[in-house]
């Protein structure tokens, strides 16, 4: 039997304040199974259950019901002190009162670990995160970035199976947080250790992670890689969160080789088939990235398509940004690659276009 | 331009006038070569310090005072210390309540709680004595420690007790080697200001002391005679110098501490 470093079945936490009236479901019944040495990101908006989970995995929190696994052994009573997991905690939560090195070696020093033994592994994770030489210093000395690499430090020198990382970047600038984004995925492959990482940014996500789940209300919507989450979103909220999507309401009219045909307002487009069959009739969204969408001007290409007003063109460097009004009265917006200069003003505001697609790049949605 | 005036200014000149002029007339006095607390001043002398260490009632209660008050101290900090973890740490119900309730001691009159106390003690048999005393000093100083430390425990995050835990410290391992260090400024502030309570208190021990005398009360005893009026100036000088020096110290403490965490600029 595979052994998984994390599982969870059938979890469910449950907060309630006193009167059961007031109580939050935080995390509804959650099966998740993550493998060892996994890029493992839990994505979310803030109140989605993303930290609940984590804080689970952690043992600072009790499931209300369900059982979880570390590293194959039973784990849902166990207090945090006895799980061979650490967390690196948004704002840190480095020891003001002790140096680097007595906050890297805190964990080493609990489970007495031999003092030459101790300083060889707190030196060696210094040097991990480059910030050898800075042992002595306070944490308060140092920039939120050194702060954050002490915090890493302090966690990875307990050699634990899974590192949990709760927004660990939220604080830093930009610039520093994409630096810090490829070095953690190194730093990842390099110590060979399951990541378990929470955020709400869809870009930090995509950018570090083997697989995502995206979370919402408590529930898992999706889980996978970031090719699947963008490519295939299984529902609205998914193709919402990641990425930026166009949804068109229209009427399902029925198949046309292996492609559905969709109705949207008097046009006829086509769209990928969805693994469940819309009755005839029905009314049906698709969903299709601003990127995939092509303009055109009327009569200029054969084939289906739809038409639009452009309402609004912004020039935004590496592409343009159209936003159209359908017949229907949807809005939606587009993005065309600015790959000549005059593409620029091919397309003026307040023109009549046909818009069109290649009918694998159409999802339609589950209801 | 116009220049605001700091209206700072007023609160100061009336503490000055009020509390600190008499508390330097006195510290004068003291040093009077009469009995006569008035001016013009006949003299500098030291002999009504040097009377102080002779009599032999009065070393009697400074130890009891002194002895007391670490007591005291020790019992109101430790309690202190537990209530201000419950209220700032945990979410319980009742906790707004018990907050509000816990700061009672400080609004009701010393005179009160002596009388009550008296009663209470007879009612269950309780020996009058320096620590029937105590016992009252307790609660009237527990909420200064609760207040002083719930300000320093709620100044840093709850999430360095969990990374404790993360890293292999039980509950109380997290607790013994995170927070009360971070705390340590504040507890010995605490500390410090519950033994100024206990050691400058007279409404409850005027009661509950018995025959075993404390400081406070030697000193409003003596002020039947008198000739010793002098020497209860000299004394009470003292009492008013120690007790704004540790007053001094505790408030040191407490910025000491904070300025560590919050700026985090301590060298």
């Amino acid at each position: 039997m595979m052994n998984f470093a994390v599982e969870l079945k059938n979890v469910t936490k449950i907060y309630s304040a006193g009167r059961s009236s007031d109580a939050v479901v935080a995390v509804k019944k959650m099966d998740l199974c993550i493998p060892p040495n996994e890029f493992f990101t839990l994505l979310g908006p803030s109140g989605c259950g993303k930290t609940t989970t984590l804080r689970l995995i952690a043992g600072f929190e009790q499931p209300s019901e369900g059982e979880m696994f570390i590293m194959g052994k039973p784990m849902t009573n166990i207090p945090p002190n006895q799980r061979p997991v650490n967390t690196v905690f948004q704002d840190y939560a480095l020891f003001p009162h002790l140096s680097v090195e007595k906050n890297v070696g805190f964990g080493l020093t609990i489970k007495r670990v031999p003092r030459l033994e101790k300083d060889r592994r707190v030196a060696e994770a210094l040097e991990l995160v480059q910030l050898t030489g800075m042992g002595q210093r306070k944490p308060s000395q140092l920039s939120g970035g050194q702060q954050q690499r002490v915090a890493l430090a302090r966690a990875l020198v307990n050699q634990p199976s899974v590192l949990l990382l709760d927004e660990p970047l939220g604080a830093l600038d930009l610039k520093l947080r994409k630096d810090m984004q490829i070095e953690l995925k190194h730093l990842q492959e390099q110590v060979g250790i399951t990541f378990i990482y929470v955020t709400h940014d869809q870009e930090e996500a995509l950018t570090m992670s083997d697989r995502i789940a995206v979370m919402k209300d408590g529930i898992i919507q999706q889980m996978g890689d970031a090719v699947s989450l963008y490519e295939e979103p299984a529902n609205h909220f998914v193709a919402d969160f990641i990425g930026e999507s166009n949804f068109i309401n229209g009427t399902f009219e029925g198949m046309e080789q292996e492609w559905a045909v969709i109705r949207i307002g008097n046009q006829r487009s086509y769209a990928m088939m969805s693994s469940e069959k819309p009755a005839q009739n029905a009314a049906t969204t698709i969903t299709i990235r601003p990127e995939r969408m092509v303009i055109s001007s009327p009569g200029e290409q054969e084939g289906p398509g739809i038409s639009g007003t452009i309402t609004e063109v912004v020039y935004i460097g590496t592409d343009i940004r159209y936003l159209l009004e359908l017949a229907t009265g949807q809005e939606i917006q587009i993005r065309i690659q600015n790959r000549s200069k005059e593409n620029i003003s091919a397309f003026p505001k307040g023109a009549t276009v046909k818009i069109s697609w290649v009918p694998e790049d159409a999802k339609i949605l589950a209801n | 331009m116009r220049r605001f005036r700091n209206p700072g200014g007023i609160y100061f000149l009336t503490l000055a006038l009020l509390l600190y002029v008499p508390i330097i007339l006195l510290i004068i006095f003291s040093f009077n070569d009469s009995i006569h607390l008035s001016f013009p001043m006949k003299g500098f002398t030291l002999n009504w310090y040097a009377e102080l260490s002779k009599t032999k009632e009065l070393l009697n209660a400074v130890q009891v005072s002194i002895f007391l008050g670490i007591g005291v101290s020790m019992v109101a900090t430790l309690l202190g210390t537990m209530g201000a973890i419950a209220i700032v740490r945990f979410n319980f119900p009742g906790r707004d309540i018990i907050t509000a309730l816990s700061a009672m001691p400080l609004v009701i009159p010393s005179v009160i709680l002596g009388v009550s106390a008296l009663i209470l003690y007879r009612e269950i048999g309780i020996q009058l004595s320096a620590w029937a005393a105590g016992i009252m000093h307790v609660v009237i100083s527990m909420p200064y420690a609760l207040l002083i430390i719930s300000a320093r425990l709620a100044g840093f995050p709850k999430n360095l007790e969990e990374a404790a835990m993360d890293l292999g410290t039980t509950y109380w391992g997290a607790l013994l080697r995170v927070t009360l260090p971070i705390s340590l400024p504040s507890i010995i502030a605490a500390f410090l200001i519950c033994f100024t309570i206990s050691f400058d208190e007279y409404a409850i021990s005027s009661f509950l002391v018995g025959t075993q005398t404390t400081l406070p009360v030697y000193l409003y005893s003596q002020l039947r005679f008198p000739k010793r009026l002098p020497i209860v100036v000299a004394l009470a000088a003292i009492l008013m110098v120690s007790s704004i020096l540790l007053l001094v110290l505790s408030e040191w403490l407490r910025s000491y501490g904070q300025i560590d965490i919050k700026r985090g600029k301590k060298e």
